[in-house]
């Protein structure tokens, strides 16, 4: 067996998620000051802010709230990217805001977060805000959930008051589809550094693994080669020079499954066949390629394809339609009314689209629907049918989170509507209904 | 299979948005100021379009205050590639009227004019910087794709959400996007691929015997533009640069790191964020970087 030492170390993408003030920059900072990944000149600054705002102790989520509206309200506006590695892995951390009013930005950084760290605070609970966060990132598909009861330090670190929230939270995880067993609990305190990356002595009766312990081990990605193949086509590179006679390569980012030389495919919306004749970069051919990875495939006939062209295994190809159910998460303050005229942007791809028909709105409380709620209003998630003016090849979000995602976007000034899912994902998250669809249960566990 | 360590996930992420942008976009332009992002950004679009050459012309805004070597540099690397350059330059600002220079003598803030002015007259509408998000935390809220109004200016608290990889490019006209595909990317990820990818970069990055003075606690080069003023005494040490910038306000550091190897093991080591050892723009106040992105800087 290979020593995990010897492999290269792995990319982890995580995001942070729940309510304002549960503290989610301090355990952003503080993973970021105990794995030694702050430099001095960095520290130097977050001790002398701190101190102009006269606190004893150095305040970690300045390392994090980085615009000076977040650093005078003390709360995250938005998104922050943050980087650190240890041997293990390397880290993308993405610390998103808990007011309900930039739920959009929880959204970015729930999109491609492969784990989520949902805080709440130990004296308050499991609140309304964590209830709508467990519910984005289940709807989004994170596939990896981690509870954080947090300021354990101000509850005297009980054990009781750990146990309760852990089971109402896990309880609700369950319904929302994580499956069981899969949602850890830690009992942390980001200001002190319990249970961060150090084992606290305050926890003698939590014996699981710290947040960084299961953050450096957690499995993520599936094995690619039980989906099947995906690429949408962003680019199409030809040139014709003594070495490359008219070379004609189609240049994209294999966004599920793996490819190899000699794979049958198809090419849609067209649906035409052929093989894939060589799979070319510029550091030479490789015999496969897998989730993940830009390359260009040279095609053994002469088809013609263009940007927006989705090639896929033609053994396992998506649906091509041009009318589709889907889940939105309205981001925008122009409320959604049935009918509206949109473009959608799916793969590599942008067509003109009416979202014909608003059939329910999530209660995320209540894990039920409203039906036929009239409008969308900003950061309310919603069941949706989707007109398009061309064909797309889509599949279902639940099976696939990059062919089966999709923006929505303003035609007229270019902004950005909704996170667009496709398929039935919100009816799989409605527990509180009298009979079930046996084809539409999410999983967002591994 | 090759499995994808970090370096590899980077590198096609960066790939993957070079291409987007090269699809939905009618004239893009990257920034090439010759330093080692900028570099490891024209390599990484150098691989997403061959083997057919990269399309779209390099800019450099070049305040004037340049060391030969990153000049020398510039100029070869964009003879290799075959590719346009356009160069926008403070000093003719200045000469004109348009622009005055600081009493301190500092260029970096004064190029943000020149950009704006390039950008406008080629009518640029993806602008590609090698900005990352570890460099500094106003950075660290920046998108990948970051849209500008027509002054050029980042508003940050109406970014557009940025969802899984799919980007939304869409502009009115006279507003632009700058796209920075190494958002994702640590310094030592950007030394670990020049190592892996046997990047060139200009000899100042590497230790060297060089005259300098002291100022503001950093190493400046002793020339024509930067001073020594009369109190400050040249002594030749061995340096290197962390950073390319304004050779007035961009320090060196004492260093005796002569090739890759030793470049990586001394960023691994530092206890100093590579613009706070060498930028003195950066440490005019909290918050010098979000004022002058604000104002359409890089
Ligand atoms: N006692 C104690 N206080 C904490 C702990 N974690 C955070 N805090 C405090 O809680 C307050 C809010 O912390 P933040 O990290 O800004 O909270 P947040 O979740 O990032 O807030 P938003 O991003 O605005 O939603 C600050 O005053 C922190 O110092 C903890 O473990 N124990
Ligand atoms: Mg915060």
């Amino acid at each position: 067996m290979t020593t995990l030492r010897d492999l290269p170390p792995d990319l982890l993408r995580l995001a942070t998620a729940g309510s304002v003030d549960d503290g989610k920059s301090t355990l952003v900072g503080r993973l970021l000051y105990d794995t030694k990944s702050v430099l001095a000149d960095t520290l130097d600054a977050v001790h002398r802010a701190s101190v102009d705002k006269g606190l004893s102790t150095p305040d970690l989520s300045l390392l994090v709230d980085g615009l000076r509206s977040e650093r005078e309200q003390g709360i995250t506006i938005d998104v922050a990217y943050r980087y650190f590695a240890t041997p293990k892995r390397s880290f993308v951390l993405a610390d998103t805001p808990g007011h309900v009013q930039y739920t959009r930005n929880t959204v970015t950084g729930a999109s491609t977060a492969q784990l989520a760290v949902l805080l709440v605070d130990a004296r308050k609970g499991v609140l309304e805000q964590t209830r709508r966060h467990a519910a984005v990132l289940a709807l989004l598909g994170v596939p990896q959930l981690v509870l954080a009861v947090n300021k354990i330090d101000l509850v005297d670190y009980d054990e009781g008051i750990f146990e309760v929230i852990a089971k109402e939270f896990t309880d609700h995880a369950t319904a929302l589809g994580y499956p069981i067993g899969s949602v850890l609990s830690i009992p942390v305190s980001a200001l002190v550094g319990d249970n961060v990356v150090d084992r606290s002595a305050h926890t003698p009766w939590y014996t699981g693994p710290t947040l960084l312990e299961h953050l450096e081990n957690v499995p993520v990605e599936p094995d690619p080669h039980h989906v099947p193949f995906r690429f949408p086509v962003q680019y199409v590179i030809r040139t014709n020079t003594a070495e490359h006679t008219d070379y004609r390569g189609y240049a994209g980012l294999v966004a599920a499954g793996t490819v190899t030389k000699g794979d049958e495919i198809v090419v849609l919306p067209a649906g035409l066949r052929t093989t894939v004749a060589r799979i070319d970069t510029h550091d030479g051919e490789l015999d496969e390629a897998e989730a993940g990875r830009s390359v260009t495939l040279i095609l053994a006939d002469e088809i013609d394809i263009t940007r927006g062209d989705l090639i896929a295994a033609a053994v396992d190809a998506p649906a091509v339609t041009d009318e589709f159910d889907a889940t939105l998460a309205w981001l925008s303050e122009k409320a959604l009314k049935p009918g509206a005229r949109v473009l959608v942007k799916h793969g590599a791809s942008t067509v003109q689209a009416i979202v014909a028909d608003l059939h329910a709105r999530f209660d995320e409380q209540k894990l039920s629907t409203v039906a036929t709620p009239g409008a969308l209003q900003l950061n309310e998630i919603g069941q949706v049918t989707i007109r398009t003016a061309e064909p797309l090849p889509v599949d279902d979000y639940s099976v696939n989170r990059r062919t089966g995602a999709f923006l929505v976007i303003d035609a007229a000034d270019g902004s950005t509507l909704a996170a667009g899912l496709v398929g039935a994902g919100l009816s799989a998250l409605e527990t509180d209904r009298s009979t079930t669809d046996g084809d539409a249960v999410v999983s967002p566990g591994p | 299979m090759n499995k994808l360590d970090a370096l590899d996930r980077l590198e096609s992420e960066a790939i993957h948005i070079f291409r987007e942008v090269a699809g939905e976009f009618d004239r893009p332009v990257i920034l090439f100021s010759g330093g080692k992002d900028s570099t490891v950004l024209l390599h990484l679009a150098v691989k997403a379009f061959w083997p057919a050459p990269v399309p779209f012309p390099l800019l450099h805004v070049d305040t004037g205050h340049n060391l030969d070597e990153v000049i020398e540099f510039r100029d070869r690397t964009v003879e290799r590639y075959g590719l346009r350059l356009v160069v926008a330059s403070v000093q003719d600002f200045i000469d004109d009227g348009r622009l005055e220079e600081r009493p301190d003598g500092t260029r970096n803030p004064l190029q943000t004019v020149p950009l704006l002015d390039s950008i406008t007259s080629n009518k640029f509408d993806a602008v590609f910087g090698g900005g990352r998000r570890d460099e500094e935390r106003a950075r660290a809220k920046e998108r990948i794709f970051s849209l500008r109004n027509s002054f050029g200016q980042w508003e940050p608290r109406r970014q557009r959400p940025e969802l899984w990889n799919l980007y939304n490019g869409r502009h009115r006209a006279g507003e632009h996007v700058r796209v920075f595909p190494l958002s994702n990317w640590t310094e030592l990820d950007v030394w670990r691929y020049i190592q892996r990818e046997n990047i060139d970069l200009p000899s100042i990055y590497y230790a060297h015997r060089r005259e300098v003075f002291q100022r503001d606690g950093m190493w400046l080069t002793a020339g024509p533009w930067f001073g020594p003023n009369a109190d400050e005494t040249v002594q030749e040490l061995t340096i290197r640069y962390r950073t390319v910038g304004d050779g007035s306000c961009t320090g060196a550091i004492q260093s005796d790191a002569a090739d890759i190897e030793a470049v990586i093991a001394e960023v691994s080591a530092s206890r100093l964020t590579e613009r706070g050892a060498t930028r003195a723009d950066d440490r005019l106040s909290e918050a010098a970087m979000e004022d002058r992105k604000r104002e359409g800087y890089f």
